[in-house]
């Protein structure tokens, strides 16, 4: 039991503080005398029903879970408690469940409901840890449900509830492979998802469930390369490897014409390395296999397919990642797919993770061992990083080694030999031992060294230690059988060594090597057998093999001395113990001594014998060990492991790259420039309406000249061309955006700002274009003629609204004056209406009489000269909602009230302008009003209004402040001070307020909402409130609880005959938030019998969230 | 991916197991086990271990092991990154991860570990999120916790968790508004015999301690960013605005984390700013060794150099040494025979030394291996490649925040060969 009371500690888990917890714990002094009485304890402390007994019962139970103890006979009581108010309780229950409802599956089917039930919360948190503890439990009869819950959350508003369905999916399939079909579907509809947050999920689901259905990822290819950089780490290395998958299956090789270079010229390979002899072998034959598909390339120069460009280019950044598996997965990604040039970028990430944790180095050294096989230039800068360290784990030395050996070359061989010199000193004796073979390795590969090698090897035959001597042996052995005519002086060395290296291996080598050639030092050859003969009984077998090839070997060239020696030896062998010495003794016996019995092999033995054989070639463990796809487990362990996908080999012919057309399914590669061009005016409606990501010209366009500089020239002259045309033309409409978004733009991470600018860029052109062609092609899509039917309605009930809303509200006493006459669309579209305030006339409100007179005339002018343009949105300011600053009670007799005027705050436009009212009911005067001591959050800034001197008794005066809310419904608070009395009052802006009416166009609006998709769209479905069904009431309730501006629908089609009005409008509404003007976009699409769908975009993800849930309110209340 | 997790301390126990997918066996831990024993040091078992039916992967920090138990394809670095994410988080939330801690706190390491993976694959990492979920035990938080009855488990979603900038927590507040950098640079060298250079290079980070309300952007640019030869970023960098112009832009998460590690390119000569006289000497025949170690600074800018620490490991054959310090403490360990001196800081007036002999086994051979010396120490106020932080700035929120940088100069791998 002194295991477990090592553990008294822990019982408590986290709300352990040493000795302090016995005192609380009321059962923890006979907890331990025995199982069963633990367990009865813990069984009453579970049915309690006091929380925190269970929340301590359980916490014990995971303890037990934790050291592997068997606690599952608890799990009925453990079970019960699955419904428990108490967070940390479930949360543990939960563990407990996942541990050990497959062991008890009848009791686990108790808990399903409450996973059920769970499954339909309103919190998404919730509803995810409904569904991932529901899939978690690994039941084969809740199997169905399991399928239908991973469904319904596939098709989930939460990001997060989608990724845990993703996740969900391997668990099924794990369980029940027969759902497989099933489950493609639904990776199929959640591959599609534009989130981040989802799709590393689902690839990795993907790749454990149907990574051959390759087929899935055509439409989506073009998405994930421009999601990929914002996808969560881990989510990044698996896409990356299964795109490297795809990529080999869909793209040509891009170095297809530089093999072809190489086998005409022999390429600026050294010719000195074995394994380059050998890699030309290989190579010929896979040159020969792919001679068609190069000679066709030689004819039609290759041309790298955009979407492989694509993949390169977005990959490339992530070499900067600070995950170590992020880095190697571009590295290997760089290593297969990119054209040779390219390759090198990925030498110095991988140097850099050299300086990690001694197990990623290992990993990384075993990939850069591989590749410097391969591509040895790309490493030779970094020969350096490789010098080994004293401290170094003896793996990573020889790991290290086997880089440097790879890359040692004629020029460097000299201080890498230096190095190795010092390595030989070291007290790691296995790696000293590898030292010995780097340099043999070093000398076959390298002529000019040789000698010296060999001569440095001689010299280590002296060294004190026997594993340093008998390895130095063995190579030395290796070496000579390249030229051994020249060294029989270093042969006689090593015979005299004899008596005196005791490694097996060794002797052997030394035996093998004076048989081998006993021509070279026939006197002393017969005098080592001599020996050998004597010492014969007391040799490790593969000694005495090599003693018995010794003295067959001389027995064929030198019979008159040794023959009786061979004899004594077969003898000897004859009888041995083991039975392979046995066999060679008897066949060697026959072999050469010739008897009559003997057949006609014997006449050849001496052939046989004494052949010449060809040199050993020493050659790297890691030759070849490209075929695995680097970085991956198979590769580390040169085997297969489970799972494992081949890298597949390039296409001889490329493929349909079509199929990654995501809108224009009939669109075929060409290459020339003027399809291309034609093609780029097709395509925008689509791109325009679905803001989808990632056509490949733009992006492959962008001046990302480091990377696209090589090989493809066609491709990328024809992108860029079109693109500068465009943006030409384009740019009036730019100009202005640029100058909004700019300071936007700032703030974006900078990953974003990538992909999005260049669908940005993209959904530009289209837009521009289809302006253009306005008049030839109607050919818009149905969504657009459907919501331009809707603008006239909207337009006979914007009148209704003003007329209800001016009964109500006292305070917008005169409404806005603006009419539409018309709308004059086209034009308007080219405007800059950023600034533009829809209704605003001076004396809409008795405040403004405060407002300076200039402001007056500001506005003035502002409503005149817009309101010939002004749209047929509904005045925003109709709606102002007063709220209380001061009580009349705790203000001794001085009311305020505020309300936000919705019209801008002229000092300041980040401000939002906020009218005060004081009333004074008192008696008697007050006298200078004003703000004092204003306590702000860190960035919030406020006007002040200014001083009102002088509030006679029963009067009542108006003032207008700005507070810049920071785009946060953070309180303003701030002091109200009369002459006598102060008055700590706050503000605080609901979220509808802190934004300001935009105009968009119905197209500009579709165009922005395409950027804003992902993490910043929300989408809410409701129903609507029964007064709130027609359309005039959600404009009118919209615009109250926010203050946005309607987009007119179809504004650009004013020409297209008059369609039916349609079932079922959208309506959208659009608006800037005030201090960092981000578009904040809502769509509200109606559906049958009151049903809704609120969508709303916003970058500011918060806002949004708050803005969802104030809609929400307005339109079902 | 991940099936399961074995934490496994230094004496062989298995002290704590996690699975994500039905369980595995501990007895699949034999394996390791096997692989252990024929290792010679604790660091050199293997990472990767193939047994008939799993994979085990495995990473080695403060004496404890933890294995993960895989059984198909999976990229390692994937896993062993995991694993030290884990540990990471570990420190982060005990201060220390050791197997008393991991003990201490059992409970909240297995609900760590439920949010980090799910079926084996991660889930939430970031730390920013997972203290949003399961808060870190605290002193003052277990003792409301036991009074109140309430948890350390989050209620709701953390919101990171679907932000676009997942690594900050929103509505963060701070009465005093700081952010500190600390630019700490490490030379790892290689020093021949004779005191000339083998390899030296410059690699650096930038940690950064930032405590700012709200949701700030700074920008941090640097005097000669050119010196930046290669970088790897928090993903809150913006990876375009430092190809563009050279300027760190980014969203900083809240509290410590790195901002930033680069290598100084290797053009740039590095400046070494010690040198070691040495002579280690054994003779034939004789049982005594000469031991004479002298430090000096150079190229230090005029700046101190300061916690100099020696260590030496001595050739097996050494039983004893009998050295004399000119300052500070030494210490051999006649077992591992590793030798360490404490020499504090160097006083360019009076050079340390440590000079002395080693005595020898009797009648053992000269060792024909000579020590390596590994050198550690610290250079305050100083960038030794001479980086610069410009200026930093703030956008996004309105007060001011006190800035800090701090500058440091530290050995890394700095060994010198005898």
């Amino acid at each position: 039991m002194s295991a477990s009371s090592a553990f008294n500690d822990d019982k408590g888990g986290s709300s352990s503080v040493g000795e302090a917890e016995y005192a609380y714990d009321p059962v923890s002094g006979k907890i331990f005398s025995s199982d069963y009485n633990r367990h009865d304890d813990l069984k009453e402390m579970l049915d309690s029903n006091k929380d925190s007994l269970k929340l301590e019962a359980m916490k014990r139970i995971v303890a037990m879970i934790a050291r592997g103890k068997n606690a599952s006979d608890l799990f009925p009581a453990v079970v019960k408690n699955v419904a428990c108010k108490n967070i940390e309780v479930k949360k543990l229950v939960y563990v407990y469940l996942v541990r050990y409802a497959e062991e008890q599956q009848d009791l686990a089917l108790l808990s399903i409901s409450t996973f059920q039930r769970g499954l339909k919360d309103p919190n998404q948190l919730i509803r995810a840890s409904a569904l991932r503890v529901l899939s978690s439990i690994r039941v084969t009869i809740i199997v169905p449900i399991m399928m239908l819950a991973i469904k319904e959350a596939a098709s989930d508003m939460s990001p997060y509830v989608r990724k845990t369905a993703a996740h969900a999916i391997p668990k099924l399939y794990s369980l029940d492979p027969e759902q497989k079909d099933q489950l493609i579907e639904v990776i199929e509809k959640l591959l599609a998802d534009k989130t981040t947050l989802v799709a590393g999920s689902v690839v990795m689901a993907f790749e454990e469930v149907c990574p051959e259905r390759i087929d899935l990822i055509h439409k989506n290819y073009r998405k994930l390369c421009n999601l990929l950089i914002d996808v969560e780490e881990w989510g990044q290395v698996v896409i990356i490897n299964m795109l490297t998958r795809y990529a080999r299956t869909q793209f040509l090789n891009p170095n297809i014409n530089e093999s072809l270079l190489e086998e005409g010229s022999g390429g600026d390979k050294t010719f000195y390395g074995s394994d380059e002899d050998e890699d030309e072998d290989d190579d010929e034959k896979e040159k020969e296999k792919k001679a068609e598909a190069a000679a066709m390339a030689k004819r039609k120069p290759y041309v790298m397919d955009p979407d492989h460009r694509l993949l390169l280019r977005n990959t490339k950044p992530l070499l900067q990642s600070r995950n170590a598996a992020v880095v190697m997965a571009v590295a290997q990604l760089y290593f297969h797919l990119a054209p040779k040039a390219e390759v090198g970028v990925i030498a110095k990430a991988l140097v850099r993770l050299l300086r990690s944790h001694s197990e990623v180095q290992f990993v990384v050294l075993q990939n850069v061992a591989t590749m410097t096989i391969k591509r040895r230039g790309m490493f030779e800068p970094y020969l350096k990083s490789f010098y080994i360290r004293s401290t170094d784990p003896t793996q990573i030395k020889v790991l290290k080694l086997e880089v440097l050996t790879n890359l040692a070359n004629e020029t460097n061989i000299s201080t890498i030999l230096r190095e190795f010199q010092t390595y030989i000193k070291s007290m790691d004796k296995d790696f000293v031992a590898a030292t010995i073979q780097a340099i043999g390795r070093c000398a076959t590969n390298i002529g000019e060294v040789r000698d010296t090698c060999l001569n440095g090897l001689v010299q280590l035959l002296s060294n004190r230690d026997e594993l340093v001597v008998a390895e130095s042996v063995v190579v030395i052995k290796k070496l000579l059988q390249m030229q051994p005519e020249k060294h029989s002086d270093i042969i006689k060395h090593m015979a005299k060594l004899t008596d005196n290296i005791q490694v097996p291996m060794a002797r052997a080598s030394i035996l093998w090597l004076i048989g081998e050639y006993c021509e070279h030092v026939p006197k002393i050859a017969p005098d080592v057998l001599r020996k050998m003969a004597k010492s014969f009984t007391n040799e490790e077998d593969i000694v005495k093999l090599q003693i018995i090839n010794l003295a067959a070997k001389l027995y064929l060239t030198n019979s008159k001395q040794t023959k009786l020696l061979t004899q004594y030896v077969l003898n000897l062998a004859k009888y041995d113990q083991n039975y392979d010495i046995r066999d060679r003794a008897r066949f060697i016996r026959q072999l050469i001594v010739p008897t009559e019995k003997s057949g006609a092999l014997s006449k050849y033995a001496k052939k046989l014998f004494l052949a010449l054989k060809p040199a050993p070639v020493l050659e790297s463990p890691f030759k070849d060990r490209d075929h695995f796809q680097l970085g991956s487990l198979s590769h580390l362990l040169n085997a297969k492991a489970g799972g494992y996908q081949e890298l597949p080999d390039w296409p001889e012919a490329a493929p349909d790259p079509s199929v990654r057309n995501v809108e224009v399914p009939e669109w075929t590669k060409c290459s020339s420039r003027e399809k291309r061009k034609e093609k780029k005016v097709e395509k925008p409606f689509y791109s325009d309406s679905e803001g989808e990501s990632g056509p490949t010209e733009s992006a492959d366009s962008e001046s990302d000249s480091a990377t696209a500089s090589d090989s493809r020239s066609g491709s990328e002259e024809s992108g860029s061309g079109s693109e500068s045309e465009s943006e030409e033309d384009s740019e009036s409409e730019e100009e202005e955006e640029e100058k909004k978004s700019k300071k936007k733009e700032l703030k974006k991470p900078v990953q974003e700002s990538e992909s999005e600018q260049s669908s940005e860029e993209e959904d530009r052109k289209p837009e521009k274009k289809s302006k253009q062609q306005k008049s030839d092609s109607e050919s818009e899509s149905d969504e657009d003629e459907e919501s331009e039917s809707e603008s006239s309605p909207s337009e006979s009930e914007d009148s209704e609204s003003e007329a209800e809303v001016k009964k109500k509200k006292k305070v917008a006493e005169s409404k806005p004056p603006s009419k539409p006459v018309k709308k004059e669309k086209k034009e308007m579209s080219l405007l800059d209406l950023d600034d533009f305030e829809p209704a605003p006339s001076p004396q809409v409100t008795p405040v403004n009489t405060l407002l300076s007179n200039s402001l007056v005339t500001d506005l003035e002018g502002l409503s005149l000269s817009d309101s010939v343009l002004s749209p047929a949105t509904i005045a925003p300011s109709s709606a102002l909602k007063n709220y209380e600053l001061l009580h009349r009670i705790t203000g001794e007799g001085l009311t305020v009230e505020y309300c936000f005027s919705r019209q801008p705050f002229s000092p300041d436009a980040n401000m939002v302008a906020v009218q005060l009212q004081f009333t004074n009911n008192s008696s008697s005067d007050t006298k200078s009003l004003h703000m004092e001591d204003v306590k702000l959050q860190s960035g919030m800034r406020v006007k002040e209004f200014p001083e009102i001197e002088l509030l006679p008794a029963g009067e009542t005066a108006s003032a207008v402040m700005g507070i810049d809310f920071c785009d946060s419904t953070q309180a303003a608070n701030f002091q109200l001070c009369t002459h006598t009395k102060k008055f700590f009052v706050s503000i605080q802006p609901p979220v509808g307020e802190l934004m300001r009416t935009v105009f968009l166009t119905e197209n500009e609006f579709k165009k922005e909402q395409g950027q804003l998709m992902g993490m910043n769209e929300i989408t809410e479905k409701l129903t609507l409130d029964a007064r709130c069904r027609n359309e005039h009431a959600i404009v009118q309730r919209v615009t109250a609880a926010a203050n946005l501006s309607r987009v007119p629908c179809g504004s650009d089609k004013e020409c297209s005959p008059p369609v039916r009005p349609p079932d079922h409008p959208v309506h959208r509404f659009a608006g800037r938030t005030v201090t960092s003007s981000s578009l904040v976009l809502v769509t509200v699409a109606t559906r049958e019998e009151g049903a809704a769908q609120l969508t709303v975009n916003c970058e500011k993800m918060v806002i949004g969230t708050m803005l969802v849930k104030d809609i929400l309110l307005a339109l079902t209340q | 991916m991940i099936h399961s997790l074995f934490l496994i301390n230094a004496s062989g126990d298995i002290f704590l197991e996690k699975h994500w997918k039905s369980v595995v066996s501990r007895s699949v831990c034999d394996y390791f086990f096997e692989a252990q024993e024929r290792a010679t040091e604790p660091e050199n078992v293997p990472p990767v271990i193939s047994t008939p039916h799993h994979y085990l992967i495995s990473v080695l920090r403060h004496r404890i092991y933890f294995v993960a138990v895989i059984q198909s394809e999976v990229p390692p670095l994937f896993v062993i990154e995991f694993l030290h994410r884990v540990v990471d988080t570990f420190q982060d939330y005990f201060g220390v991860c050791t197997e008393a801690a991991i003990k201490d706190n059992v409970v909240v390491v297995y609900e760590l570990l439920e949010e980090m993976l799910d079926n084996g694959f991660p889930l939430a990492t970031e730390s920013n999120i997972l203290k949003e979920l399961i808060k870190p035990p605290t002193i003052l938080r277990t003792m409301v916790n036991t009074i109140t009855g309430s948890t350390n488990v989050g209620e709701q979603l953390p919101t990171g968790q679907l932000s676009v900038v997942p690594w900050r927590r929103t509505g963060v507040k701070y009465t005093n508004n700081e952010a500190y950098f600390d630019v700490v640079e490490e030379i790892d060298a290689i020093i021949d015999k004779s005191g000339s250079t083998i390899t030296a290079e410059i690699q650096g980070v930038i940690d950064a301690c930032v405590k700012l309300t709200g949701m700030p952007d700074l920008t941090l640019s640097f005097m000669n960013p050119r010196l930046l030869d290669d970088v790897s970023f928090h993903p809150c960098v913006r990876f375009k605005r430092w190809e563009a112009e050279r300027i760190l832009s980014f969203i900083p998460p809240d509290g410590n984390f790195r901002l930033l590690s680069y290598h100084v390119s290797s053009q740039n000569l590095v400046a070494i700013p010690v040198y070691v006289k040495h002579n280690i000497t054994f003779r034939e025949g004789s049982s005594q060794g000469r031991f004479d170690l002298t430090l000096g600074p150079k190229q230090t800018m005029g700046k101190a150099v300061e916690s100099v620490l020696v260590s030496s490991q001595l050739p097996r054959g050494v039983l004893n040494a009998n050295l004399n310090p000119s300052q500070g403490t030494y210490t051999f360990d006649p077992v591992t025979k590793l030798l360490t001196w404490d020499v504090g800081k160097i006083n360019p007036q009076k050079l340390p030394s440590l000079k002395g002999t080693m005595n020898l086994q009797a009648g053992a051979s000269k060792p024909d291996e000579n020590p390596t010396i590994n050198i550690q120490f610290k250079i305050q106020q100083m960038a030794i490649s001479g980086l610069k932080v410009n200026r930093l700035d703030m956008y996004g929120e309105k007060y001011k925040p006190f800035k800090g940088i701090k500058y440091m100069t530290k050995a890394g791998k700095f060994q010198v060969r005898t």
